[in-house]
């Protein structure tokens, strides 16, 4: 997939707003390509999280169209999706998605087991970087939301993906974790040349973003 | 363990699904129990002539008195045959020719210095209606060979009251067929002797039937030529407990010689005794099937936030839905062994006491009931896959 289009899409709770809403991104044509950064910042309540979960075809209380290389998102079949999650979309999701009854290492291979895309030395290595190798066999439930962030983008990076949506995804990290998840990440991009875009309500990685919007 | 399955495990509870398990146990014990007894026990209601078509009737008129016999005589005119024949109850309609000459028989085993000698008389029926292999009844004319079939009265009267008394050995259906019968026939001046061959006993047919094909002939050679009016009739029904057959009966005054419209009647109250049961076994498995249900939905809106994870990283509706459904089979197939095995373990145990009681009971065979446990168990599980399927696919859908 070379590229998403947003056209004059609203969400439908902030239709009554039409008239007098102000964004880069809603009611906008707008056009994100692969291999682009591009930094979406919001204030709360503004509708990220709603905006990455149409893209991901998990909620579809908008108007407007998006398009995906052309193609009306609504009429992508459920097989059609399934493929898309798992070959060229990929979500670091706000509240991470994770199964809190597994360990840290089995939330990764979940998701590894289904793509086979990471080799286990990778993901060691990324769990050593981001300062939780400790962790590996800890249950998710028992680790602060900081640590859970790093772990969700560690499954994030275990397929191929053509763009890869993360939502606020150090808003509990400190700089120099924070630093080390963008750089992670930014490797990762680059390998696979894929579109990346970042949502963020006021602290966010230091990258070479291409575009940013407000939304 | 697949990690998949480590999740969605959660919140299964083993009290609702061994409730499942045992209900749908009992409901299908008692299909399978209930077909196979049906299959069993029919065989003891059923005709024990094996040479003999099942659902016959051997009709003939009441002798009400003796005015009655000299005015009408107790035989079947041709226009009550044909009427007979057109009943809605009839399927076919033979008539018993009785012999037109004299026969006598004796029966010499000159080993033992006994001979015995009686008067006879011989009968005969359309071929249609004895249902024996057709090398053994057929009459070459000419020929010195009669095949005929006895009441086994005969053979009772022999092992029970002549062979005790004189202190002589019993002899079983098989020994008997190995004798042969001196006939001797006499009519129209001639009289001749043949070898009556013995090919089967009749516990329904109080008289000595010989094959068609020979009446016709020894008729033509010893009789006087004049057409005898058939005393007897066999009639061929399309169901022995039709209601319609006792009400024509009454109002002909005809009568029937044996309890074949009881045993209809017996075979049909083994059928709804069975049919009820069954219906039973029917209604507790739909009911476990039920419980099933209720179950996995619950189990799947306990679970739903991890279903909805799984799908949104890339996991399909099938594989999600496939623990569910290889849970489902499972229980389905233990339940399928079990109620087999509970059926053949109950058989073994009735089928002791019917032999006791029928000791010629020919049991049915088991993979009728092995086949239908089967089709059960392919209806049940297709029904489970298929609910658990749609489960998932609504929670795919949930936030359209």
């Amino acid at each position: 997939m070379e590229k998403i289009v947003l056209k004059h899409v609203l969400p439908a709770v902030f239709q009554e707003q039409r008239a007098v809403l102000q964004s880069d991104v809603w009611l906008q044509e707008l056009s994100l390509q692969r291999g682009e950064k591009v930094l979406i910042e919001a204030e709360s309540g503004t509708g990220k999280s709603s905006l990455c979960s149409y893209i991901f075809g998990y909620r579809k209380d908008f108007s407007g169209e998006i398009l995906f290389d052309g193609q009306d998102i609504n009429t992508l079949k459920t097989g059609q999706w399934v493929e898309l999650r798992k070959q060229s979309l990929s979500m670091l999701w706000q509240d991470l998605r994770l199964f809190p009854e597994l360990t840290a290492w089995e939330n990764v291979q979940i998701k590894n087991n289904l793509t086979h895309f990471q080799e286990e030395k990778q993901l060691h290595a990324w769990f050593e970087q981001l300062g939780i190798a400790d962790k590996e066999q800890a249950l998710i439930g028992r680790m602060s939301f900081g640590q859970q962030q790093r772990v969700a983008l560690i499954r994030a990076l275990c397929q191929p993906f053509h763009f890869i949506f993360v939502d606020e995804p150090v808003s509990h990290l400190d700089e120099r974790n924070a630093q080390v998840l963008g750089d992670i990440l930014s490797q990762e991009v680059a390998r696979q040349g894929a579109g990346l875009v970042v949502t963020s309500i006021g602290k966010h990685m230091q990258l070479d973003y291409q575009k940013v919007l407000k939304l | 363990m697949s990690l998949v399955w480590k999740l969605l495990r959660q919140h299964i509870s083993i009290g609702q699904f061994a409730g499942f398990t045992l209900a749908n146990l009992i409901g299908m014990a008692i299909i399978l129990l209930g077909l196979q007894f049906y299959l069993d026990a029919a065989g003891i209601f059923s005709s024990k002539d094996s040479f003999m078509k099942k659902d016959y009737l051997v009709v003939s008129k009441q002798v009400g008195s003796l005015k009655d016999l000299v005015k009408n005589g107790n035989e079947f005119s041709d226009a009550e045959v044909i009427r007979l024949k057109q009943q809605e109850f009839t399927q076919s309609l033979g008539a018993f020719q009785p012999a037109d000459f004299h026969v006598s028989a004796s029966l010499g085993m000159d080993d033992l210095g006994l001979n015995f000698s009686t008067e006879m008389f011989f009968e005969s029926v359309p071929d249609e209606f004895i249902d024996i292999q057709s090398s053994e009844w057929v009459y070459e004319p000419n020929s010195n060979m009669i095949p005929i079939i006895l009441p086994r009265t005969y053979l009772n009267l022999y092992n029970f009251s002549f062979a005790q008394t004189k202190g002589l050995s019993k002899l079983s259906e098989d020994m008997f067929k190995m004798i042969t019968i001196q006939i001797h026939i006499s009519g129209s001046g001639m009289h001749d002797t043949y070898q009556g061959q013995i090919v089967g006993f009749s516990n329904r047919l109080n008289t000595i039937l010989v094959p068609q094909q020979f009446m016709d002939w020894a008729n033509n050679k010893y009789g006087k030529g004049e057409p005898v009016p058939p005393s007897r009739l066999i009639l061929e029904v399309k169901n022995p407990t039709d209601d319609a057959i006792v009400k024509y009966f009454q109002e002909k005054g005809y009568e029937t010689e044996d309890d074949k419209l009881d045993q209809g009647k017996t075979t049909w109250f083994l059928k709804t005794m069975v049919g009820i049961v069954m219906g039973v076994g029917v209604l507790i498995t739909a009911l476990a099937l039920y419980i099933l249900m209720l179950s996995i939905y619950l189990l799947v809106q306990k679970n739903t936030t991890k279903l909805e994870n799984l799908l949104l990283i890339g996991y399909s509706p099938a594989r999600v839905a496939l623990p569910y459904q290889l849970l489902t089979i499972g229980l389905n197939a233990l339940v399928l062994v079990l109620a087999l095995a509970l059926v053949f373990v109950v058989r073994g145990e009735y089928l002791h006491l019917l032999r006791a009681l029928y000791p010629d009971l020919v049991a049915g065979s088991v993979g009728t009931v092995f086949l239908a446990g089967v089709a059960l168990f392919v209806l049940v599980s297709l029904l489970n896959m298929l609910v658990i399927r749609q489960k998932i696919a609504v929670i795919w859908k949930l936030k359209d």
